[in-house]
């Protein structure tokens, strides 16, 4: 993704393209667009990581959350109905060397998250697929959440303090 | 600034991040999470999940897309989307409200709905809808129950009800359990954002009267 955003390399987006295509896909058809559909635009998500790769700062989300929210949005886009008011940037960057660290720290975040998640009761499980799947409305979304995910208030607690942090 | 003390419920930050609350609700997360750290981060972590689910997702491609992809990029294309989210320190509303009032708050377009209380429709879509208030000093809204969820946050001023006090960029969160009635402090003025999925239910036949023409 670095190599995307630094040096427009084409062979390390189609490397990019080979794995996250087939998921954006995946999760569009899970998200109940057609299989023809889910194929376009997967193309258009993945065309848009690279127009917007220069937003992407690896401190701040892995590249599978960064698409992760591209492909929703694009979602959302098709949907033509509920647009999403993105919050204010906060227009502040870590310094560089802390950059690499935190990059890391990001990963191991995201598969203990992921850890936490294939553990879960497959009843439990199901419920937050399914709400971001775009299944449940918001009133729905309750019985997913209060659920004994430990391991998402510990991340919230490590991204807060590295949202202060940052905030010097 | 006093400290955010009445945060967004796990199922908005959760659906936020999913992407599937109507977009006044959507509203009122992103203007909160604009002013607060905790939920900004939760937002943050809540998106982090949506990234596992798109790890463990996958559907063959057609062998030609990657072609198609490749032909669709230019190596122009870097920084020609910059985004300017318009950080303005000195604002009193969020940067995701001035976008929809098209200005701070001497932008907003005030309709006077009784009772000294006024208010901005905002654009939103039919799902639910926003709206700013403005309620003097002093001044209470009228004593009312809900149908579904309102979302009540606080831009300038304070309100008291009868659960707790809100202050700037607290969030009241409301269902069908709560019947109360606001009151916003003597100090100053309370500018409210305001988001519902139902009409609201006024406990006596003034308001009530009054409903279809105010359209809250």
């Amino acid at each position: 993704m670095i190599r995307i955003r630094d040096h427009k390399d084409r062979e390390a987006f189609a490397r990019l393209f080979a794995h996250f295509a087939p998921r954006v896909k995946g999760f569009l058809i899970s998200s109940g667009s057609d299989p023809a559909v889910a194929e376009d635009c997967a193309q258009d998500v993945m065309v848009s990581v690279w127009r917007k790769a220069h937003l992407f700062d690896p401190t701040r989300a892995s590249v599978s959350t960064w698409i992760f929210t591209i492909a929703r949005n694009r979602r959302i886009d098709l949907a033509r109905k509920d647009k999403r008011p993105e919050p204010e940037d906060l227009g502040w960057g870590p310094e560089p060397e802390q950059a690499q660290d935190d990059g890391l720290a990001l990963q191991q975040e995201s598969e203990q998250l992921g850890q936490a998640l294939a553990a879960l009761p497959s009843k439990q499980r199901e419920l937050i697929e399914k709400c971001y799947f775009g299944d449940l409305s918001h009133r729905e979304i309750a019985d997913a959440t209060g659920l004994p995910l430990g391991t998402i208030k510990s991340r919230i607690r490590l991204a807060l303090e590295k949202l202060r942090h940052a905030m010097g | 600034m006093e400290k955010i003390r009445h945060h967004l419920t796990e199922e908005l930050l959760m659906g936020y991040a999913a992407g599937t609350l109507p977009e006044a609700f959507s509203l009122v997360v992103a203007s909160h999470v604009s002013m607060c750290d905790t939920c900004r981060a939760a937002v943050e972590t809540y998106d982090m999940i949506g990234g596992v689910l798109l790890d463990e997702a996958s559907s063959e491609m057609s062998p030609d897309s990657l072609e198609a992809a490749l032909a669709r990029l230019s190596d122009h294309d870097h920084n020609v989307e910059k985004t300017d989210t318009g950080t303005n320190p000195d604002a009193v509303l969020p940067a995701p409200l001035r976008d929809y009032v098209g200005g701070d708050v001497d932008a907003i377009r005030w309709r006077p709905v009784g009772g000294g209380v006024k208010q901005a429709i905002l654009p939103t879509s039919k799902d639910a809808s926003a709206r700013l208030l403005l309620i003097p000093a002093g001044s209470a809204v009228p004593d009312h129950g809900h149908r579904g969820m309102e979302l009540t946050m606080v831009l300038t001023g304070a309100f008291e009800d009868e659960t707790d006090r809100f202050a700037r960029g607290d969030v009241e969160v409301a269902t069908e359990d709560l019947d109360h009635m606001p009151v916003a402090d003597i100090g100053a003025d309370c500018i409210c954002l305001a988001a519902t999925d139902a009409p609201l239910r006024f406990n006596s036949w003034i308001p009530r009267l009054a409903q279809p023409f105010l359209r809250i």
